[in-house]
């Protein structure tokens, strides 16, 4: 990382610690709604969860404190055209999968646009290797390793 | 329980054709995996426990024995030829070991770092062979509140202590602990942070979080940032073997790593850094020609190397002895002992003595295995290096995928995936260590009912936490190693202060 410098209000610090110290809400307020424990118990489910939480407002203050003093270091830019497309590539496979499309389709459809976001232009090229990919897997897999893998028209076929 | 006998009864599990099978099965895929750029060992292992959901659980730890020392070795063998060191343990390789490579000396750099594996894999095999039985021996009599302490420390030595920020390490762990507390809590029967969705009532799955931070935060982050060219891999040209000179160079460099990674391995102190870093420093001070250091310098291949792996194997005594992983890999393999309800610890040694032995003995197998597979079939390694960057990551997000649906076949588990995924890269990005994420998942629920257990046998009272001179001793210690970093920083300042 070369263009790390040194800046006077670190605010990505500031994010960060506000995101622990809801965390550390969300914990609590779920410790709330636990029955007390038992007499025999002693503690019960509920002590952790305060623990854990009171460790992530101590550790969201300190976050806070040295952003603030602005010791935090900007990592470099980052490019986020590539990140939303393996994110999207993900949803998609998410939605194939939870209607039925198959693993072999998935597969094939994550493998491309992933390779896509690594700045490939051969789409249908790499579709079709996914779709290899994917055949080969399933069949190694879910035929000769007998996991269960979910299926979809493609997986019918075999 | 004696050593030698019972190893022995684990040779003859482990010589069995079809353990044998598994064993070549298993460090054949470990270096295939492990030597993609970008895989460390512990994803290796994560992407490969599904192989072995089918087998029974002797096979399959056998073949997990052949996948941990393959990882490793496939790690070093991509840190040598095209310098992207899949974890830090291998950087000190990557530095010299790239620049013999770069000046036409691949093939020893990478016969040095083979047989450096071989000889310190092999005596710290022995090591935990014979430091296994008396571990056992001594931690039957560990209560609750000594196991509570001994995972106190892990937490602190794994996250806080010799990471680059105690504050980001702490952090990190914390993380793991709250996600360790989704689902069921198995003392009671209260489910925690589940929010309606049946499928967190069992909890996280480890294979699912360690394949999410290591695997599709590793492609995002790369993806993110990959306007510089990929480094470039250099052939391995000239002989593969090792001259008199190379050998009269390595041998005490093989030894000395051993001596430094073993021991810090076997403590509860996590991570293979400290051992390799030392033994690298160390090498650069004794070597003949110390300006060698930084343009190629065998020694600084030949110590670093044997001490990572001397040091993996350290991490598998407090696994085996006391089911404390200590590493993100051995949480892996944690994770593969748990999918058959297996808990490695001094019962496991007594109920099951011929899974556990059988497991130590193919770690002597594997280690040969590589030997003697892994630098013939190093053409086969540098092709599989060079499978260009889109295909390759396309690749292992796919085998990530499958992984986890075929661990639990759900939309949710695959959600939870993308979730880590984009928490792995930006934990990449703004620079927090995952290892302690994975740590605190696996280790939180097994420290939390440990203190539980020790509260209600002293009827809640607090001081049975420390009545153990055992845990009190140990509770110090990690009190000491939390404040150390930040009186050492203070130091530091201190010093540039009068500078």
């Amino acid at each position: 990382m070369n263009d790390k410098r040194r800046r006077r209000l670190d605010v990505s610090g500031l994010i960060i610690a506000l995101g622990l110290l809801v965390i550390a809400i969300l914990l609590r307020r779920d410790a709330g709604h636990m029955p007390p424990p038992p007499a025999y118990a002693r503690i019960g489910p509920e002590a952790a969860t305060n623990v854990v939480a009171l460790g992530l407002v101590v550790l969201g203050l300190a976050t806070a404190y040295t952003a603030w003093r602005g010791a935090g270091v900007e990592p470099e830019r980052a490019d986020w055209g590539p990140v939303a497309l393996i994110t999207l590539a993900f949803v998609a496979v998410i939605a194939i999968i939870g209607l039925g499309g198959g693993f072999i389709l998935a597969s094939a459809v994550l493998f491309a646009l992933t390779s896509r976001a690594f700045n490939r232009r051969a789409l249908l090229v790499d579709f079709g290797v996914g779709l290899a990919l994917g055949l080969g897997a399933y069949l190694v897999f879910a035929k000769l390793l007998t996991l269960t893998l979910p299926s979809g028209p493609l997986e019918h076929l075999f | 329980m004696e050593a030698f006998p019972s190893l022995l009864h684990g040779l003859s599990v482990a010589i069995q054709p079809m353990n044998l099978v598994f064993a070549i099965i298993g460090v054949f895929l470990g270096t295939a995996v492990g030597v993609l750029p970008g895989i460390g060992p512990a994803l290796t292992v994560a992407l490969l426990l599904p192989v072995t959901y089918k087998l029974d659980p002797g096979g399959s730890l056998i073949m997990f024995a052949g996948i941990y020392y393959g990882g490793m070795y496939g790690g070093s063998t991509t840190a040598i030829l095209i310098n992207t060191p899949g974890e830090s343990a291998s950087l000190a390789t990557a530095i010299e070991g790239n620049k013999m490579a770069k000046a036409g000396r691949g093939g020893p750099a990478l016969a040095t770092s083979a047989i450096g594996s071989f000889v310190a894999g092999t005596i710290a095999t022995l090591g935990i062979a014979f430091l296994a039985p008396w571990l056992v021996e001594v931690a039957i009599n560990f209560g609750p509140a000594d196991y509570f302490a001994l995972m106190v420390l892990a937490f602190v030595t794994v996250s806080a202590t010799f990471g680059a920020s105690p504050l980001r390490g702490l952090t990190s762990l914390f993380i793991g602990l709250a996600l360790g507390l989704v689902g069921i809590d198995e003392l009671s029967g209260q489910a925690r942070l589940h929010y309606g969705v049946p499928d967190l009532l069992d909890g996280i799955e480890v294979t699912t979080l360690a394949v999410g931070l290591f695997a599709v935060g590793e492609a995002l982050y790369v993806a993110s940032r990959h306007k510089g060219a990929p480094e470039k891999l250099e052939p391995v040209r000239g002989s593969l073997w090792m001259t008199r000179e190379d050998w009269k160079r390595s041998w005490k460099p093989w030894l000395r790593g051993t001596a430094y990674g073993f021991p810090i391995g076997a403590l509860p102190a996590g991570g293979a850094e400290i051992p390799t870093f030392l033994s690298y420093a160390t090498e650069k001070r004794l070597a003949k020609h110390p300006e060698e250091f930084g343009h190629g310098a065998i020694e600084g291949v030949a110590g670093p190397e044997a001490a990572n792996n001397a040091s993996a194997a350290g991490t598998l005594v407090p696994l085996l002895t006391l089911g404390l992983p200590t590493s993100a890999t051995a949480a892996m393999m944690l994770a593969g002992f748990q999918q058959y309800n297996l808990n490695p610890g001094p019962l496991l040694f007594a109920e099951r003595p011929e899974l556990v032995w059988g497991l130590i003995a193919s770690l002597f197998i594997a280690n040969t295995m590589l030997l003697v597979l892994n630098l013939p079939l190093v053409g086969l390694w540098v092709k599989l290096l060079a499978i260009p960057q889109h295909w390759l990551y396309a690749g292992i997000l796919v085998f990530a995928t499958m992984g986890t649906i075929a661990a639990k076949p759900s939309v949710v588990e695959l959600s939870m995936l993308l979730v880590f995924g984009l928490m792995g890269f930006l934990m990449r990005r703004y620079d927090y260590p995952v290892a302690p994420v994975v740590i605190g998942l696996i280790l939180g629920p097994m420290a939390e009912q440990q203190l539980r257990r020790a509260l209600a046998i002293s009827l809640g009272d607090p001081i049975a936490l420390v009545e153990s001179p055992l845990a009190a001793g140990l509770l110090g210690l990690s009190f000491l190693a939390l404040i150390a970093p930040f009186v050492l920083k203070g130091l530091d300042r201190f010093k540039a202060d009068e500078d």
